[in-house]
């Protein structure tokens, strides 16, 4: 992997949030991210899986800086956009440049767009905001090119968000996020409010246009099987913590953590000859509020391999095989 | 046929918007036997919770059956009054819904609620149905029920919530349980607990389960029988393995192409049902699904296609299946 | 088997594939309707907020255009036609129509001092509407302006701003107004020598007390109102998306928030007006309000309860007319909250 084109890292990221209502002497924190590191090479897609309330959507907001990170250390393209720093001098780049490379997608195509705006003014703004077009007219081809591209037309500029289907809603998005002309973006849940007729369109198009301008996606679902689709590589999340990460096809037939395993058999299957066969293994109990996470392994709450080792320490990021890198002291049980 | 427990024939319903007039239901027959799991397929605005209401007697203002029946176990639900519709709510048919947190009361415990379903439709007083109520919890998989009956719905998780709504669903037996989207606002993990507990429990009340969703995964597992809608219609209906290997319509056939198979080696392209739902509001003179339909012909722009039963209980609606049978009868009479 | 038995011949050419282009016929988008323009004929729909429209427009036409050309001013006195019934004339009058002259009629009649009640209250009421309508501009301004920083910022800007509204709330507004219009009074006397602010004679102390009043104590509720639209959008998605790329506030503040927060803004605002209207009619009733001569409604009201008994028209128009105006700002706000708000869109 150290060969590879490095796009976008991430180094022992954390994201605190203070609790409202928490004591001023004393504040609670959420920590919403809590040490992750990951690295995706260009034109790669890594896929982050998980729960509610298990870090996801943080971290790829936070990856973006438009959060302020608590800890941690950020590189794309092989500069340092953030570095807490281990003396506790703050390294912040100039976000502005950056803006036009890193983009974002939204999960709700419903709320991501000014319902006040046409649609033609909301993929322009990032060309008044950068300055890209050089008269009225080329920035009115500018959009239409961008429509175009995500396979709406020109007909389509003057119209308010409200008067489309969910689906072309999420079309706007992406291409507000295209307009840029970015080479890495966060796809924050963008199909998971869509209908399942039109999941697989925006799909195919994700995919298309990854090809087509060598995209670099950071792709966050809790639909492992939407993830494992699109993405070459996968991180398993839990309560704010990595648990598991390896290529998209080793952590579907070879995972390891006890709780990609219960992910994976929690997905339902539309094979009836299959999911009639297939034993469930149904986890117990909830999923923790992450104000107060279970001390030790966070799963461990709910793990069904847990010992008293679990609650005492916290399981080591270990490689389990080239490439795939697990968080549990029990992984010799769980095979 | 009066002998299913539901029978929906020929149901019309529409919503007079300022607008215009909305045909939410378009011709649905429908029916269910006890015991049964009857699995309704649909994205938004196919008329799948429409129907689910309507057998509950509810249409929301400004909908009005146009045309049809809705018989529920020997009740015609159009010809009862608020008052008779109110005995056969939660007593024989009762629903359970996406959202838990809306569908509870945030100003009782747990335990109020559930006991006022009890009061509501038996003749038990308030410690009988005090013991109850922590008896259905207990049912429900719920742990330490003596405590969280005293417990507000915010004090709950979402899968917790959504087993409360379950055991007040519970509360008399009913013959009928709607379930409309009950796992969309869960997580997986929390999903895979809601439906092994309907499941558990339908065998162990011997109840009818409408499960209403729009994912496709969910009902094979869990159903015997699954009618697919689209734009108010069922479109095609029958048993799950008739819906899942021997497709007839178009639209379930894209509906299960478009969904990503996880246990694949090589990601493969997936086959998008192309377009975008109908509006409603102007629906298309011939078959609704017509402009997305890969395989689209003249007539099925012009004309709504008719029923066409291949088995008992294994319809649909599609000109490809008359096309079919148009070109045997030439066949046989060259 | 068939459930519906085919009541018209199928033709081989009816299964011809369909092309694109007749596929795409059928996908017919609704014509586009903006916002102002959806929310405009949703307003004109609204019978009930149009009926008040009509009715503010006519009262805004007899009180700022009708008096300019009306026969009588409203200080003018006349001699001998002193508290006459309506649609009467006095002796002079009656003199003067015997003698062929035409004399404008007393619609309402006169009051004690012999001035014509109808132009009275048209002036009256131009004062009140006056006065609403600037209470609410100035109310509109700082409390928008207050309450979007306080919103926008955060943290403890925000912990602040908004305790200096809560502390506001409790000063007690009529103590205050007849406190600031003892203490202005010798200023403004003094001002009002010169040319350029004779205005502050006519007005009087009083009501130049209520406008600071006005500023100083009643845009805390636009403020807070403000402020909560504001939190909710800057949450909101689409200005995460515009940070993304790299929007300035500024332009966060004009493209999303003030252009989201416009629909609050006028029903608020017009809200506002029936209550300063309000407002300034009940202390010009306890005579805190306008000075003599000039009238406003509640000013006119006061001076009628005197002769209640004998002469009720006098307190029943203006009475009338105040709750008219009033009626009818609250229903045609509520009509324009129902034109803008998007969760009514039907």
């Amino acid at each position: 992997m150290a060969n590879q084109d490095i796009l976008v890292e991430v180094q022992h990221l954390k994201q605190y949030f203070p609790v409202a209502g928490s004591s001023i002497f004393k504040k609670a924190y959420v920590k919403a991210v809590d040490d992750v590191s990951f690295a995706i090479p260009r034109g790669t897609t890594l896929g982050l899986v998980g729960e509610s309330g298990c870090g996801k959507t943080t971290t790829g907001r936070t990856l973006l800086q438009l959060y302020e990170p608590t800890a941690g250390r950020i590189i794309y393209d092989g500069e340092t956009i953030f570095d807490s720093g281990l003396d506790g001098k703050k390294v912040k780049a100039n976000m502005l440049p950056y803006r036009r490379k890193m983009q974002i997608v939204f999960q709700d195509p419903y709320a991501s767009l000014n319902p006040r705006m046409t649609v033609g003014d909301i993929v322009g703004e990032a060309i008044d905001i950068h300055h890209l077009a050089a008269s009225r007219e080329d920035r009115r081809d500018k959009i239409i090119k961008m429509l175009e591209r995500v396979g709406l037309n020109s007909e389509h500029a003057n119209r308010y968000p409200h008067e489309f289907s969910g689906g072309q809603r999420q079309r706007v998005g992406i291409a507000r996020a295209l307009a840029v002309d970015p080479e890495f973006i966060v796809c924050d849940e963008p199909i998971s409010a869509l209908d399942v007729s039109i999941q697989a369109q925006v799909i195919n198009m994700l995919e298309d246009l990854q090809h087509e301008f060598g995209l670099t996606y950071l792709f966050i679902a809790h639909d492992l099987s939407v993830v494992k689709h699109i993405s070459s590589r996968i991180g398993v999340m839990y309560l704010g913590k990595m648990v598991e990460m390896a290529d998209s096809n080793e952590i579907t037939f070879h995972c390891c953590h006890p709780y990609t395993k219960s992910l994976i058999s929690a997905i339902p299957i539309a094979d009836p000859k299959i999911s009639r066969a297939s034993k469930r293994i149904v986890l117990e109990g909830d999923i923790p509020s992450p104000v107060n996470p279970p001390s030790g392994c966070h799963f461990r709450t709910r793990c069904p391999y847990a010992t008293p080792l679990c609650a005492e320490k916290e399981p080591e990021w270990k490689e389990v095989s080239p490439g795939h890198f697990c968080a549990c002291h029990h992984l010799d049980q769980v095979k | 046929m009066s002998e299913h427990l539901v029978d929906i024939r020929n149901l019309h319903l529409s919503f007079f918007t300022p607008a215009g007039e909305v045909k939410a239901l378009n011709d649905v027959s429908l029916f269910l036997d006890e015991g049964e799991v009857l699995g309704v397929v649909g994205e938004s605005g196919s008329g799948k919770s429409v129907t689910a209401s309507a057998i509950m007697g509810i249409t929301a203002d400004p909908g009005r059956i146009v045309s049809g029946k809705v018989i529920f176990n020997g009740h015609d639900i159009g010809s009862l009054d608020e008052k008779e519709l109110r005995k056969i709510r939660g007593k024989e048919v009762s629903m359970i819904f996406q959202d838990p947190m809306t569908s509870l009361n945030p100003v009782y415990t747990v335990g109020n609620q559930i006991e006022e379903a009890i009061l509501l439709h038996t003749d038990k007083n308030k410690q009988e149905a005090r013991e109850r109520a922590v008896e259905l919890l207990r049912l429900v998989g719920i742990n330490e029920p003596e405590k969280r009956i005293k417990q507000y719905p915010h004090e709950l998780s979402g899968g917790m919530r959504q087993r409360v709504m379950i055991a007040i669903a519970l509360a008399c037996e009913p013959k009928l349980l709607i379930a409309d989207e009950p796992t969309t606002a869960l997580d997986v993990t929390i999903q895979a607990q809601i439906l092994e507990l309907i499941m558990e429990l339908k065998h162990k009340l011997g109840m009818a389960v409408i499960l209403i969703t729009h994912d496709l995964g969910i009902v094979s597992s869990m159903c015997d029988r699954i009618a697919v809608m689209y734009a108010g219609k069922v479109i095609e209906c029958g048993t799950t393995d008739d819906i899942f290997y021997n497709t007839k319509h178009e639209y379930t056939k894209g509906l299960l192409r478009s969904v990503p198979n996880l246990y694949e080696e090589e990601s493969t392209r997936l086959v998008a049902i192309e377009g975008t739902p109908v509006d409603m509001l102007n629906p298309p003179a011939g078959c609704p699904f017509a402009p997305r339909c890969p395989q689209c012909m003249k007539i099925c722009l012009k004309e709504m296609p008719p029923y066409h039963e291949f088995s008992d209980i294994h319809y649909s609606a599609c000109w490809l299946t008359q096309k079919a049978e148009f070109e045997e009868a030439g066949k046989g009479e060259e | 088997m068939k459930r519906f038995p085919l009541s018209f011949q199928l033709k081989a050419e009816d299964f011809l594939p369909a092309s694109d282009a007749e596929k795409q016929e059928l996908v017919v988008m609704r014509e586009s309707v903006g916002f102002w323009k959806d929310s405009l004929r949703r307003l004109v729909r609204n019978k009930v907020a149009m009926v008040s429209l009509v009715v503010i427009v006519i009262i805004m036409f007899f009180s700022f255009i009708v008096p300019s050309f009306y026969p009588y001013s409203y200080e003018q006195q006349q001699k001998g036609a002193e508290n006459m019934r309506p649609m009467t004339y006095s002796q002079e009058e009656q003199a003067r129509i015997d003698a062929g002259e035409k004399v404008f009629p007393h619609f309402l009649g006169t009051d004690k001092l012999g001035r014509d009640y109808a132009v009275r209250i048209m002036v009256g009421s131009r004062i009140s509407l006056t006065v609403g309508l600037i209470a609410a501009a100035i109310i509109l301004f700082i409390g928008a302006l207050y309450g979007s920083i306080a919103a926008f910022f955060g943290g403890w800007v925000d912990i602040i701003m908004m305790r200096i509204v809560d502390i506001i709330y409790t000063i007690p507004d009529v103590l205050l107004i007849v406190l600031i219009s003892f203490a202005i009074r010798r200023p403004l006397e003094q001002l009002s020598e010169q040319p350029a602010f004779h205005w502050i004679h006519t007005v009087g102390p009083n009501l130049v007390s209520i406008f600071i009043v006005f500023a100083l104590l009643y845009w805390v509720g636009m403020a807070r109102i403000v402020r909560s639209q504001v939190l909710v959008l800057r949450e909101s998605e689409y200005v995460t998306a515009a940070r993304a790329l790299g929007a300035g506030n500024g332009r966060i503040v004009r493209k999303h928030l003030l252009t989201n927060c416009i629909g609050t803004l006028i029903v608020t605002t017009t809200l506002q007006i029936p209550s300063s209207i309000f407002t300034e009619s009940y202390l010009s009733f306890l005579g805190l309000g306008v000075a003599a001569p000039l009238p406003s409604l509640g000013s006119l009201a006061s001076s009628a309860i005197n002769g209640m008994n004998t002469y009720p028209y006098l307190l029943v128009a203006p009475a009338v007319l105040i709750s008219l105006i009033i009626l009818s700002f609250n229903l045609f706000g509520d009509g324009l909250r129902d034109a803008f708000d998007p969760k009514m869109k039907k």
